[in-house]
């Protein structure tokens, strides 16, 4: 189980979204997640080597580096990416249900009986309802995400040197991240991409509302 | 072989099982082996590297680290994922066998439907249901227990930054640091909740079955 796999199992959803749909999951798949895959993965890589602190002390190193990376940005996205693409999982699920029970009931009443849908993957009663729900969670999830990057890493950038003066490090110790320029753009590109899909999810939920 | 082996036999249960069963599966692999794969195992990829002792006493890392970590998260979460997903084989296997009976008795001349042979849809009654319930049974017994395991070996959930190691050839006691202690907490932590979710949803099919079964019997005898 990969992301190619995690892939494949979404494509299905674009049969039943609306264009804005499918350009937001153009848009997951090749700005976040290809990007996430290529390029983000290798900066993030050596990030625990490369920490590099002004000391001789053992364990200085590993404490600064957890207290000021509780959780890395990689595994953040990795979880971002996997909560906030679930959604439409949803929506496939529930068409498989509509197709399961249209086929249930031709079983039940034989082949000429009146059909309970009349496409099961128009966005009609539950499935409105189904659709608009993994929106609004898209978006929440996003909006969630950047909070807690925000929370974790003041203006979402990194600094070159932190000052870490925690036990095991003797008084003060200077700590050196590696690539923090890198790093800073990778982190501002996939905050700009996340704030794009959240527009894109409320801006369809709006025309969905409308549409009605 | 590799998790998507797993995926392949398993996406085969998918077909004969109930919904709560089909909403099992997608967690556990989405919120399960998909985790454990693109995420857990970085965090975990630099642990014994990055375990960091306050001495230069040769082979003193080696043991504290060996006693502190006696078998690695990741092992056991890849062993409670392959235990937890080998119940649903019971199931594949009987259902297999269900089918190549009925082909036997088709060949030897009985007469068998053969819409209904070829349908692929087996429902649940009779031994399969035994089968299918007890599959569920030795699942929410599998997770229990590496639950346990974890909590026993690990002494809770939550990694410590600093272990304080005096094993031989240690000189006294010795300062010993984890890496990405948080970050493995955090995993730890969600790990275990998915794995709790997982139980409350094979308790609720169980229940599901259970009462579908007494329901049926007593529509049988009035």
């Amino acid at each position: 189980m990969n992301w190619g796999v995690f892939e494949g199992l979404l494509s299905g959803v674009n049969k039943y979204s609306t264009a804005f749909g499918r350009i937001w999951l153009s848009l997951v798949f090749i700005f976040r997640l290809l990007v996430y895959v290529v390029a983000a993965e290798r900066v993030w890589s050596d990030d625990h080597k490369d920490f590099d602190c002004n000391t001789l002390q053992p364990g200085c190193t590993n404490v600064c580096f957890d207290h000021f990376f509780p959780v890395s940005h990689i595994r953040l996205w990795a979880l971002q990416l996997i909560l906030v693409t679930c959604p439409s999982l949803l929506v496939i699920m529930h068409v498989a249900y509509r197709e399961d029970r249209e086929r249930k009931n031709r079983e039940k009443n034989g082949e000429n009986c009146p059909r309970l849908y009349s496409n099961t993957g128009k966005k009609h009663g539950g499935l409105w309802w189904t659709y608009l729900l993994s929106l609004v969670f898209k978006a929440g999830v996003d909006v969630v995400f950047l909070y807690i990057f925000y929370h974790f890493y003041r203006n979402y950038t990194l600094p070159r040197v932190v000052k870490c003066e925690l036990p095991p490090c003797p008084n003060v110790v200077d700590c050196f991240i590696s690539r923090p320029t890198e790093k800073n753009v990778f982190t501002l590109f996939m905050v700009v991409t996340a704030c794009i899909c959240v527009v894109l999810s409320l801006v369809e939920a709006a025309y969905l509302i409308g549409k009605r | 072989m590799d998790w998507g082996t797993l995926q392949d036999v398993l996406g085969g249960v998918n077909k004969h099982s109930t919904s709560i069963g089909k909403i099992w599966l997608t967690v556990l692999f989405i919120f399960r082996i998909m985790i454990l794969v693109v995420a857990a195992e970085r965090v975990w990829g630099d642990e014994q590297q990055d375990f960091v002792c306050n001495t230069l006493q040769p082979g003193c890392k080696n043991v504290c680290y060996d006693h502190f970590f006696p078998i690695s998260h990741i092992r056991l979460w890849a062993l409670q994922l392959i235990f937890v997903s080998t119940p649903a084989l019971l199931v594949a296997m009987h259902v297999a066998y269900t089918r190549h009976e009925k082909k036997r008795r088709f060949r030897n001349g009985e007469k068998i439907d053969i819409e209904e042979l070829k349908n692929e849809k087996i429902h649940i009654r009779g031994s399969l249901w035994w089968t299918y319930t007890s599959s569920i049974f030795f699942r929410i017994v599998f997770e229990a227990v590496f639950m346990y395991v974890f909590y026993y070996m690990y002494d809770g959930f939550q990694m410590p930054r600093l272990v304080k190691c005096n094993a031989w050839p240690c000189p006294n006691i010795v300062d010993c640091f984890v890496s990405r202690p948080t970050e493995k907490t955090t995993f730890t932590i969600f790990m275990l909740a998915v794995s709790g979710i997982c139980m409350m949803l094979n308790l609720a099919e169980l229940c599901y079955l259970v009462v579908k079964i007494c329901m049926k019997e007593s529509r049988k005898t009035t």
